[in-house]
């Protein structure tokens, strides 16, 4: 027993060696249910020889890792509540790397008819006016902002909203599954429908308004405030995020011959 | 219906072709339980044996607890565990947050009130029953836990394979203080929750699957190993 206890310690002291090529990201679940890490993650580790730990978590709880030092670098979507964490010092600064769209999903028969209409603000108004059930993810999450202040551009009061709001305080995939479940409408990033497997009697019903585009940051954890943070490895990443080879790699990823991510890194 | 049928042909052909990722976390599934079940074992044995042996005051009250215990919500000790362990929390300088150790500690806690109490309840009854001869032998309090401890052990098997039962199947505490990282903190029943999350039931179902097939299989080694039903009552 001794022994296992010895090798306890062992191999915890193993893991705290090996830290040096390693570094912990903490993502949105919308960026890693689009597949794209599992193409990043390789090239990184062919490059850089750097292993990145992926936490897979909706942006609310991103921030706060990032805040507590439990992760060397954030990537997340929702410009507002990244810039508060810089402003409270978590962070050494923001970099814009790339953007992907929302969509609005919903019945194929389309009960709310959003199907027609020009902007993301008028089919949300549809959607309020026949009262379609609608699914939110009520996360806190980016896509849960952002979703929250469509509502409020639409001009219409969430807390007034009847029961055919339906807020299920899940991650994306889960949202769309109850979505599937009682055919509702739900907003959702296009790489997460894309890649989702359980579509049931929903389709893509609306995209393209310009005030859907959701774009994604890096912030590496201040070193400053976390001493142990691997700033190196944030850097080395970072470069490499904004390199040719991401820019060639990010544009290049498709689902279903759709592009999901258009890089805008600037050098 | 169809989505169970895909899910027991995707098992079968991830296990006919020993899939690596499979294999990778199906061997860090069992490990992290089975170290957390030897150290949850080595608490929970001798405190059973030290509430059946010995009369204290709170002795009703410390029974109750355990008891109560049995049914602590995981996803509460994950939380717990957690904020202990975070950078900014007590234990933060030891860095275990999302590493299979701090796994470990979640399913320690979550355990050993189960294994303690089913271990009690038997360890209780074989006292009442050595009790005059182990007195009248005039043994030591060490003596008659460890007298216990040896002729109670396959009740404590069973004990120590409920406290398995729960900890193999168990995804609320380690997706928080494991964060579900792909080749470091994965395991089945957080890639049954994330391929869920993915819309893929037929392949959280088909982990769903091997997860009870070892289950079944640790089980039935066990109990060919340690013989039991072939000899002695004990």
């Amino acid at each position: 027993m001794k022994n296992y206890f010895m090798g306890l310690a062992v191999s915890a002291l193993m893991v705290g060696a090996a830290a040096a090529e390693e570094m912990k990201l903490a993502v949105t679940t919308s960026f890693h249910n689009s597949g794209l890490s599992e193409i990043l993650l390789p090239a990184i580790k062919e490059d850089l020889g750097l292993e990145v730990q992926l936490l897979v978590v909706g942006t609310g709880q991103a921030l706060r890792l990032g805040a507590a030092g439990d992760v060397d670098a954030i990537l997340v979507h929702s410009r507002k509540a990244e810039e508060a964490f810089l402003a409270d010092g978590n962070g050494t600064h923001r970099r814009e790397i790339m953007y992907n769209d929302f969509v609005f999903i919903g019945p194929v028969a389309d009960t709310a008819g959003i199907k027609d209409a020009q902007t993301a603000a008028e089919a949300l108004s549809q959607i309020a006016a026949t009262e379609a059930i609608f699914v939110s993810r009520g996360d806190d999450s980016g896509t849960h902002k952002k979703e929250l202040s469509l509502w409020s551009a639409a001009g219409q009061t969430v807390d007034d909203f009847g029961d055919w709001y339906r807020a299920v305080g899940a991650g994306m995939g889960a949202a769309l599954n109850t979505a599937a479940g009682m055919d509702a409408y739900i907003i959702a990033d296009r790489a997460s429908w894309l890649n989702f497997h359980n579509k049931g009697g929903l389709s893509l019903l609306f995209s393209g308004d310009p005030v859907l585009f959701n774009q994604y940051a890096y912030i590496p954890v201040s070193p400053e405030k976390h001493t142990h943070v691997n700033k190196d490895a944030a850097q080395k990443l970072e470069d490499w995020l904004v390199s040719g080879r991401a820019k060639q790699l990010i544009d290049a990823y498709e689902i279903n011959g759709e592009a999901l991510f258009v890089f805008n890194a600037k050098e | 219906m169809t989505d169970i049928w895909s899910g027991l042909t995707q098992a079968f052909w991830l296990l006919a072709t020993l899939d690596a990722d499979l294999v990778e976390i199906t061997l860090r599934s069992l490990k992290v339980t089975l170290s957390a079940l030897a150290v949850a074992s080595l608490i929970a044995f001798p405190l059973a044996a030290l509430i059946s042996v010995r009369r204290f005051r709170l002795r009703r009250f410390t029974i109750s607890v355990l008891n109560a215990l049995m049914g602590l919500p995981p996803v509460v000790v994950g939380l717990v565990v957690y904020v202990l362990l975070s950078r900014s929390g007590p234990f933060g300088v030891l860095g275990l947050l999302f590493t299979p150790t701090a796994m470990i500690i979640a399913q320690v806690i979550i355990v050993v009130p189960l294994i303690a109490s089913i271990a009690h309840q038997s360890l209780r009854e074989l006292w009442s029953d050595y009790h005059d001869l182990l007195i009248s032998m005039n043994t030591t309090k060490r003596q008659r836990i460890q007298t216990l401890l040896w002729d109670g052990r396959r009740a404590l098997l069973t004990a120590a394979l409920a406290g398995f039962g729960r900890a193999i199947g168990e995804v609320g505490a380690i997706m928080i203080v494991g964060g579900n990282i792909d080749h470091a903190t994965r395991v089945l029943t957080t890639a049954i929750a994330l391929e869920t999350g993915k819309g893929d039931f037929a392949l959280a179902l088909g982990l769903g699957f091997v997860l009870i097939a070892m289950a079944l299989f640790v089980n039935l080694m066990i109990h060919w190993l340690s013989h039991t039903e072939s000899e002695g009552r004990w």
